[in-house]
């Protein structure tokens, strides 16, 4: 009777050679997950954008030029070697923000936090947005809200939750049909949003899932770097920041060298060691 | 007409004159209430702090008044555990300004919170993993510690200390002082390194991580280390501006000479741990994450190579090999830039340890941020040093803190009569 037991570790997939930046991903996100916006939206350092569209460019000039747009939501970080100490998770004060062993996912508990934004300051996604001001809809807006997600209020801290009321009705409607949850039953907004399909979202532990055959993700420790583990075996396939050690589940994909090399730091003659092993090196995080 | 609760043959101003000083100081510190007001009931959208620059101006305050409060817990180690009875003559002075550092400290983190009334899940719903639990628990503790501290020296108030009780309690309190010194210098091991652990754990953050030592990051003793330096210059300096103020002399040199030496050689022993750190980091650490030096200093508006060495030389090794040196530290102007130039080093370090962190972009695509704080942080940041000016004045003028004083200004006080 008793059904859902295994360990899930939900990830993401997005493949930035199909993105478009058509922004559709936020506005799926904002409207799935009740995320209030300002009166004066003018000033974007304190809008709340749980999954926000970068803009990334190879800084060559015309005709050279080349633009990507790389969609951020929270990375669910597990942290160094997997241990499930995110950045975030292991400095909140006050568990109000912790790690999901059964999941994966890095949760947010809106009334227990009590705004210190240590959070913010360890996480270095920019992920981490803070409540400036109460949460205002237009009118009559507010009969649109999501009844499965709390508003937050003034003065916490919020974040990209992979839409884990999502997971919450999947797994309820399983486990009232005695099954496990099956691929597409939770989906995040911005997958479903996505009208190129650019974001694929499943179990990294289930090796039938979309997700985990395209990012192939090595369970062992990075030999030279053992902060990291679930490096991507696919050399397309490639974390941000993915050296310090943060062991994030949202994972990019691109053909472009310049874009998999946009996702970390490099010393200079670093990337040229790395670039064609990117994703099997094991000296390189 | 305060007269009475004068201690006993000590000169005072007149109090009409004490009560403008006070009224001067007290509208600043209105000014302060009302942004502290503001941010309370309309929230953190009254700075100019955003989603990267998460930290405001009194959270570098909060930790520059922790840091300078050190030379609370240091001096009374000294006093009561290492029974250096020299310094028993600045030791009510010290717990005062340590009182007045740690009650503003949880001031400002009451007022940066972005839910006021749920300040106490700190402690309610405490992870053991976050420094800044174990920074909540020990600065309150501490506070309490410092409270008892000061309490002795109320109760020898000139009209308290006719009652009996209050008179043997202060008596008491102080024949076990050396317990409650203990103990604070205990705690102040645990949250002054437990508020450099809040930077060197942040292993997202290449500009503030730092390797373990033990169990925790390096920058924990760092941070322990450099408030029992450059403590004592705080102590020395507002010593000095008291003196300055009143016109009189209330510590002896012998002290102060004492006092500077200690912390002369406390800061230069913690200049070449922190020269090793930071070669260490710009060379080992920060490479190991893909990032040069040049990453940290260049390309922006503000953060420039200039911080790190007026950091670590001008207001670091300076300050330290002059109060080293007998002939530099015992010439009073020389000791005055070194107290100076010493507590703008550990301010100077707070504020790049909490500040600089937040600024430096991480991503490789990320910018700098850069903010201006808000009249309102403006205002909250020097509500605790207005608050601390009227508290030292009234302790002044109404509490025996000095016990030298009447010694020191005996020859002027008969020559002016």
């Amino acid at each position: 009777m008793i059904h859902n037991t295994k360990a899930h570790k939900f990830g993401m997939l997005i493949d930035l050679d199909k993105c478009t930046g058509c922004g559709s991903c936020m506005v799926s996100c904002m409207a799935e997950n009740n995320v209030p916006f300002k009166e004066d939206e003018s000033r974007k350092k304190d809008s709340i954008t749980w999954m926000r569209v970068y803009k990334l460019t190879n800084g060559k000039s015309f005709p050279d030029t080349e633009v990507v747009y790389m969609p951020r939501p929270c990375q669910h970080c597990s942290g160094i070697g997997d241990h499930g100490h995110s950045p975030c998770v292991s400095v909140c004060p006050a568990t109000a923000t912790d790690y999901g062993y059964d999941t994966g996912i890095v949760s947010q508990i809106y009334t227990r936090c009590f705004g210190c934004r240590y959070c913010m300051g360890a996480c270095p996604y920019h992920a981490r947005y803070f409540n400036w001001w109460d949460p205002k809809w237009p009118e009559g807006m507010e009969n649109y809200l999501s009844p499965n997600v709390s508003p937050r209020m003034r003065g916490v801290v919020e974040k990209c939750s992979f839409c884990y009321h999502r997971y919450q009705l999947a797994k309820d409607k399983a486990y009232a049909e005695e099954r496990e949850i099956e691929e597409m039953e939770y989906q995040t907004a911005c997958t479903t949003a996505c009208p190129a399909g650019a974001i694929t979202f499943g179990d990294l532990n289930n090796p039938a899932h979309k997700v985990t055959q395209i990012v192939k993700p090595d369970p062992h420790p990075v030999p030279g770097n053992p902060k990291v583990v679930g490096k991507s075996r696919n050399p397309k396939v490639f974390r941000l920041l993915e050296r310090l050690g943060t062991n994030t589940k949202v994972y990019y994909m691109s053909e472009r060298e310049w874009v998999r090399k946009a996702g970390d730091n490099y010393l200079d003659g670093e990337w040229d060691k790395v670039k064609n092993h990117h994703g099997a090196e094991t000296s390189h995080g | 007409m305060d007269s009475a609760l004068i201690p006993e043959g000590a000169k005072r101003c007149e109090f009409p004159k004490f009560m403008l000083g006070i009224a001067v100081v007290g509208a600043v510190l209105l000014w302060g209430v009302y942004a502290m007001f503001l941010c309370w009931f309309k929230g953190l959208n009254q700075t100019n702090m955003n989603d990267y620059y998460g930290f405001a101006l009194w959270i570098w305050a909060d930790l520059a008044v922790i840091a300078i409060g050190g030379g609370a817990f240091f001096t009374g180690l000294l006093k009561y555990i290492f029974k250096i009875d020299e310094l028993k003559n600045i030791i009510n002075f010290a717990v005062i300004i340590g009182f007045i550092c740690y009650s503003s400290a949880l001031l400002i983190l009451a007022i940066d919170i972005g839910q006021p009334l749920r300040g106490w899940f700190i402690f309610w719903h405490a992870n053991v993993h976050s420094m800044l639990t174990e920074v909540a628990y020990c600065l309150s503790c501490y506070f309490a510690v410092l409270t008892i501290e000061f309490i002795p020296n109320i109760l020898e108030n000139r009209q308290l200390n006719k009652v009996s009780f209050f008179h043997h309690l202060a008596h008491n309190m102080h024949g076990v002082m050396a317990i409650f010194a203990a103990t604070g210098a205990f705690l102040s091991f645990f949250h002054q390194g437990s508020l450099g652990g809040v930077a060197g754990v942040m292993f997202g953050r290449p500009f503030a991580v730092r390797e373990s030592l033990l169990i925790w990051p390096w920058t924990f003793f760092l941070f322990t280390w450099s408030a029992a330096a450059f403590g004592p210059c705080f102590t020395l300096l507002v010593t000095k501006i008291t003196e300055a103020i009143t016109g009189k002399k209330l510590v002896g040199d012998k002290t102060v000479h004492l006092l500077a030496k200690i912390s002369g050689w406390m800061i230069t022993t913690y200049m070449v741990a922190k020269i090793i750190d930071t070669i260490y980091w710009a060379t080992v650490t920060a490479p190991s994450l893909g990032f040069t030096l040049d990453h940290f200093y260049s390309n922006n508006a503000f953060y420039g190579y200039w911080i790190l060495f007026a950091e670590l030389i001008v207001c670091g090794l300076v300050p330290g090999l002059m109060l080293v040196v007998k002939s530099t530290r015992e010439n009073p102007k020389m000791r005055l830039i070194a107290i100076i130039l010493g507590v703008i080093g550990v301010c100077l370090n707070r504020w790049v340890m909490v500040l600089q962190v937040f600024a430096v972009p991480v991503m490789s695509f990320d910018n700098w941020a850069l903010y201006i704080p808000s009249w309102q942080e403006v205002a909250t940041t020097v509500l605790p040093v207005a608050y601390g000016i009227i508290l030292i004045a009234v302790s002044y003028r109404y509490l025996p803190v000095f016990p030298q004083e009447l010694e020191l200004n005996k020859p002027a006080e008969a020559a002016a009569e």
